[in-house]
């Protein structure tokens, strides 16, 4: 890649702080943001197996650290994440077989993404706490 | 296209060398992890509260310990291409941008063996 050295001040095409915002703009930006978050966040999956496999002492702290409510908090937040972006990832999707862009159904599209998303975390969260209190 | 000979078709390359790789394995992780995630989210709302052995006894079941390797894979390919993806967006300086993309593989890397080491170990491990 060639990298200019710029000795005058250019002008540059407008970037995100100069547009309205958009529906379909915002869920751009956190499926970029909820999957850079899955990336780290794999690491509790990966804290979980391996404590599971090392033994009894390593499996009880690592469940725990889950069972705290601070770890419980990064878990809501990480459902929510993985529930964002699957849907997310569906939608992109249904838009590489070139349906769904018209601008009406690009904004319902969205928008199921965002209420679908918080319906999927707490439709999860009900059944961990279901199954946690029996 | 009508501009490329038949064996550059057949062969599906262009100029740049390779062809769509990344954005079909993208893809196709993603379609692989849609089914995977949620058997993973089955399968751990289902152990909630359960002691270390009882989620020993399970994961080490072929039916569950295929699947989360399986999900271990395809969840490992999907991170690297996406990080891939936003390190090439937003690091522009060569140098800082190929170290970037191998931390990027590394912690990939790091992380699927992990799981996957888990999961075998408490599979075949004593």
């Amino acid at each position: 890649m060639a990298e200019a050295r710029h000795t005058v001040e250019r002008p540059l095409s407008p970037h995100l702080s100069i547009y309205a915002r958009q529906i379909n703009m915002v869920m751009s930006i956190v499926h970029r943001l909820t999957g850079a978050a899955l990336y780290f966040g794999t690491l509790l999956l990966a804290a979980w197996l391996i404590a599971a496999a090392m033994g009894e002492a390593p499996f009880a702290l690592v469940s725990a650290v889950f069972a705290h409510p601070i770890g419980m908090l990064v878990l809501f937040g990480y459902t929510w994440a993985l529930a964002h972006h699957m849907l997310g990832g569906v939608r992109h999707l249904i838009w590489d077989t070139g349906r769904g862009l018209q601008i009406r159904q690009v904004d319902v599209l969205c928008w199921l993404t965002v209420f679908g998303s918080a319906a999927l975390t707490l439709a999860i969260w009900a059944a961990v706490l279901l199954e946690g209190g029996r | 296209m009508a501009y490329r000979t038949p064996l550059a078709r057949v062969r599906g390359l262009g100029s740049a060398k390779s062809g769509p790789e990344h954005f079909w394995l993208q893809r196709l992780t993603a379609v692989a992890n849609l089914i995977l995630v949620a058997f993973l989210i089955w399968l751990v709302v289902g152990l909630i509260g359960a002691d270390h052995a009882t989620v020993k006894r399970t994961l080490a079941q072929p039916y569950y310990a295929v699947p989360l390797l399986l999900l271990v894979l395809s969840g490992v390919v999907h991170m690297r291409l996406g990080m891939q993806t936003i390190i090439e967006d937003y690091v522009h300086s060569e140098g800082r941008k190929v170290a970037a993309l191998m931390l990027n593989l590394f912690f990939c890397a790091l992380v699927g063996l992990t799981c996957a080491f888990a999961v075998l170990k408490l599979s075949f491990g004593a």
